[in-house]
């Protein structure tokens, strides 16, 4: 039998399908267009957010969150995104919680903690109200495991490095070392846990609410396969076993994620929330409009276009503060021209940081004139020269390229967004106008850009680094010579001897004095040009309390509740 | 008829082989890993993650691992969401997508069929243009500037609509709609073509001069001979309609496989793009074959070779 009538058939359909108009109908066809374009223009611009009083009626024992991705996982050892970080924080609990207002250490499963007069050792005693989400007790042998777990090599943690501060972690972590007993994590008994550190390490008790920390539930994991399995069923509702607030009773993926109040939490009585949905919605922009019809509580970010709207109109449901992240540029320092330290401060210098945040990437961002973000106790980053056209101008014609002339051409490396986009094409334009030399852009999808950062295949890339503990050294750290997250071919014995040197000083001061002589080298040489430092900028319903701005974003879900008067 | 489908079928092995081996090492060629990210993972952990997965084989021993787990109707874990496998992932996205894809098929139909028919029946009439004029702007406006307009005037200004999310029947309106429209557009415009052609033959004429009412002219004479271009079309229509929901998927928060599947092209979730191109594919060609037995049942000369 043969088909082909029915497809010639549909061809010639398909061919004749445009050209049965006459020239009246194409006329008013035209008029049609354009009265449907105007109606579209109208009605994109129309960006205002309509009032109406959609939480009137809300339950205040449940809250609504908007939560970006969907999680991949809910294995604390196994994520790595923002997004699994919400919720965990929610199902597990550390040693040691934060306060979400000052961010200073408080009591968690430790109830109190020692630390030795040389820093390096700490002794948690955990509070026997501690108890898993199915009633065993949380002990010390938990956090043993778990910290055995995240370091096995076989399971692969791909966030396991947060822990190699403890003593011979990163050794056993690497496969250089087979016994755990070696490693600075001891068991006194079943409520006394020491910790000894490689070197003092201020932000040890911060990163406590790391998910990288969090306990895990032995008996629950290898239920459901070994140690080191990746990807098995314990992390599924009805399998999951956690020791936080909150217990997962819900999981339905790309749809919700609820969990409910865990009648276990060794403080149940204090939390407010019965029950907590988290909505995985990527897109931003439904993300908003369900927030204006009032099925969220709380989004994880906001369209830049919406940000100026509800500055102006509600300014009640939208909150920006500075957050742990800096978006800089990279110079490729193996390849001409930017091997060359003149040339990357000339095209540093000629960036109008201040033009760029006011006019172009907005929603509160602040200039970055350092990598570090400002807002880490106690350390004051040094800052690089402000914007400087002469200077510029004048270091590029030290370097042999007087008025840009002579210049090889050159691209700027962003991945596929709007929001890099529009970056570069404002830096793009800074260069042209302050050096006289025309950059090219270039994008590429996020796995292929990725490809092209490590294997230094760019000469200047837009990159981020969002802190994950608050200390300088998470960000300077990068730039150590051979770091994998160093990318730009840049190596200096003298930056890794201060880095060196802070991770053994014996005081607060002399680590960040050396920190600082680090960072001010690292601009000095300016393998970076820092650009802005972000804000995290989020809409809340005007009723929802106990959210708090920080550097880290960080949302204490224990301590939210709705204020019904 | 039972021997020409045996026949369809059977050419549906070599395809499929086909279409896996080229995804395999297409997917392979493209630069970077499921597992690189933003902050760099290390050699060892990268190392241990890929030998978890039999990353760390030859290709060729991978391919081949890959094919026999085909056929046993494993499709192997998923690299980037782990807990589920890859089979398991479709059996729980595929039916919202199938779901979602009949109702923008009914749409479609109903909205396109009657619209055709209409416009050619009052040829050159305001009628006519009208219809053709919104069958027009529907094929022109992509359904991303589509999804939002509806969403803003039914669910913003309206208040009748669910602005996102897929749980209740009323959810699944805009959704369906937004899909299905562009598809209607084309439908409109393939029956009314075909109906005037079909409208100005002999045996029309005849009808109406048996004294028949008009409403069986039209429908019960001439609209089976203009179904026939809109039935040619079903057939890509359905497999557009089911593989090409990832724009309305991320617009109303459909949890479908279409999005699914271009999260996993951009992820490099290598097993999860072999699992839902194998879907799409044997989709396709199901559809193919669908719409090659309606035509064979409509017009019995096609089923003789």
């Amino acid at each position: 039998m043969n088909v082909r009538p029915a497809i010639a058939y549909h061809k010639k359909c398909r061919e004749t399908q445009f050209y049965d108009g006459n020239t009246a109908i194409m006329a008013k066809m035209h008029f049609n267009y354009f009265v449907f374009v105007v109606f579209t223009i109208l009605a994109l611009s129309y960006v205002s957010c309509q009032e109406a009083d959609v939480w009137s009626r809300v339950n205040p024992s449940v809250l609504r969150v908007g939560n970006g991705a969907e999680p991949a996982d809910l294995d604390p050892h196994l994520v790595s995104g923002v997004t699994e970080h919400v919720i965990l924080s929610t199902l597990f609990e550390g040693l040691v919680n934060l306060n979400a207002r000052t961010l200073q250490p408080m009591p968690g499963v430790a109830e109190s903690w020692e630390l030795s007069p040389d820093g390096r050792e700490y002794t948690f005693h955990l509070r026997h109200s501690a108890r898993w989400s199915n009633g065993d007790p949380v002990t010390a042998e938990d956090f043993a495991y778990a910290w055995r777990r995240i370091l096995t090599p076989s399971l692969g943690s791909e966030y396991a490095h947060m822990l190699h501060c403890i003593q011979n972690a990163r050794l056993y972590n690497e496969g250089k070392l087979e016994d755990f007993s070696q490693v600075g994590v001891r068991v006194l008994d079943p409520h006394t846990l020491r910790v000894v550190l490689e070197h003092p390490t201020p932000y040890f008790l911060s990163m406590q609410i790391h998910f990288t920390y969090f306990p895990v539930h032995r008996g629950t994991i290898e239920r459901f396969g070994r140690m080191d399995e990746r990807g098995t069923q314990w992390t599924r509702a009805g399998n999951f076993v956690g020791n936080g607030a909150f217990q997962l009773d819900r999981w339905e993926p790309d749809r919700i994620l609820v969990v409910k109040r865990n009648p276990y939490y060794w403080n149940a009585s204090m939390v407010s929330l019965n029950e907590i949905q988290f909505y995985p919605i990527d897109n931003l922009n439904t993300e908003e409009l369900l927030f204006r019809v009032g099925r969220l509580d709380l989004t994880s970010t906001v369209p830049l276009n919406k940000v100026e709207p509800y500055q102006r109109n509600y300014p009640e449901k939208i909150h920006i503060s500075p957050y742990l992240g800096t978006y800089f540029y990279r110079f490729n320092t193996k390849r001409r021209p930017f091997d060359d330290v003149r040339v990357r401060r000339a095209f540093s210098l000629a960036i109008n940081r201040d033009d760029l945040v006011r006019n172009v990437v907005r929603a509160g961002r602040a200039p970055a004139f350092s990598l570090t973000p400002k807002g880490i106790e106690n350390y004051i980053p040094p800052e690089s020269a402000p914007f400087n056209p002469e200077e510029a101008r004048r270091l590029l014609a030290q370097a042999g390229y007087p008025e840009g002339v002579g210049f090889p051409p050159v691209e700027i490396l962003f991945n596929t967004s709007e929001d890099h986009r529009q970056v570069a094409e404002a830096i793009q334009a800074m260069w042209r106008e302050n050096l006289g030399i025309r950059v090219g852009l270039r994008n590429q999808d996020w796995k292929v850009y990725l490809n092209s950062l490590s294997t230094l295949d760019y000469d200047i890339a837009r990159s981020a680094w969002i802190g994950d503990v608050i200390d300088p050294v998470n960000f300077l750290e990068c730039f150590t010579s051979g770091n994998g997250n160093n990318r730009t071919g840049f190596s200096s014995p003298i930056f890794d001897g201060l880095i060196e040197e802070a991770r053994s000083a014996s005081s607060v001061s002399e680590r960040f004095e050396r920190l600082r002589e680090a960072e001010k080298l690292l601009l000095e040489e300016a393998p970076i040009a820092p650009l802005y430092f972000y804000t995290r900028v989020f809409l809340m319903a005007p009723n929802v309390q106990g959210v708090y701005p920080n550097l880290l974003g960080y949302i204490d879900f224990k301590n939210v509740f709705w204020n019904v008067n | 008829m039972a021997g020409f489908f045996v026949r369809r079928l059977m050419e549906f092995i070599p395809v499929v082989f086909l279409v896996i081996t080229l995804t395999f090492f297409l997917v392979r060629l493209a630069p970077g890993g499921p597992f690189s990210g933003e902050k760099f993972v290390s050699e060892e952990a990268l190392r241990q993650i890929e030998a978890q997965y039999n990353l760390d084989a030859p290709l060729f021993v991978q391919y081949w691992d890959y094919l026999t787990d085909v056929l046993r109707g494993d499709l192997g874990p998923s690299l980037k969401r782990p807990n589920r496998s890859v089979t398991e992932w479709i059996k729980l996205k595929f039916p919202v997508s199938l779901e979602l894809g009949l109702y923008g098929l009914f749409v479609a139909l109903f909205i396109g069929l009657p619209a055709g028919v209409l416009a050619a029946r009052y040829q050159n009439t305001w009628i006519d243009r009208v219809t053709m004029s919104g069958a027009t702007a529907g094929i022109c406006i992509p359904n991303f500037v589509l999804g939002p307009l509806l969403v803003l005037v039914f669910a913003i200004w309206l208040g009748w609509l669910p602005v996102a999310l897929w749980e209740k029947p009323v959810d699944k309106i805009l959704p369906s709609l937004t899909l299905g429209v562009v598809y209607a557009a084309y439908i409109a415009r393939l029956s009314r073509t075909a109906m005037i052609e079909v409208l100005s033959q002999d045996f029309i004429r005849t009808a109406r001069a048996k004294g028949l009412s008009e409403f069986q002219v039209v429908f019960r004479h001439a609209l089976p001979g203009a179904l026939q271009p809109v039935v040619a079309f079903l057939g890509p229509a359905a497999a557009g309609l089911l593989t090409g929901s990832f724009v309305v998927e991320n617009i109303f928060r459909v949890p479908g496989l279409g999005t699914e599947f271009i999260k996993a092209a951009l992820n490099r979730d290598y097993t999860m793009i072999m699992g839902t191109v194998l879907v799409f594919a044997v989709l396709i060609l199901f559809f193919n074959l669908l719409v090659d037995l309606i035509h064979a049942w409509i017009d019995p000369r096609l089923r003789h070779d």
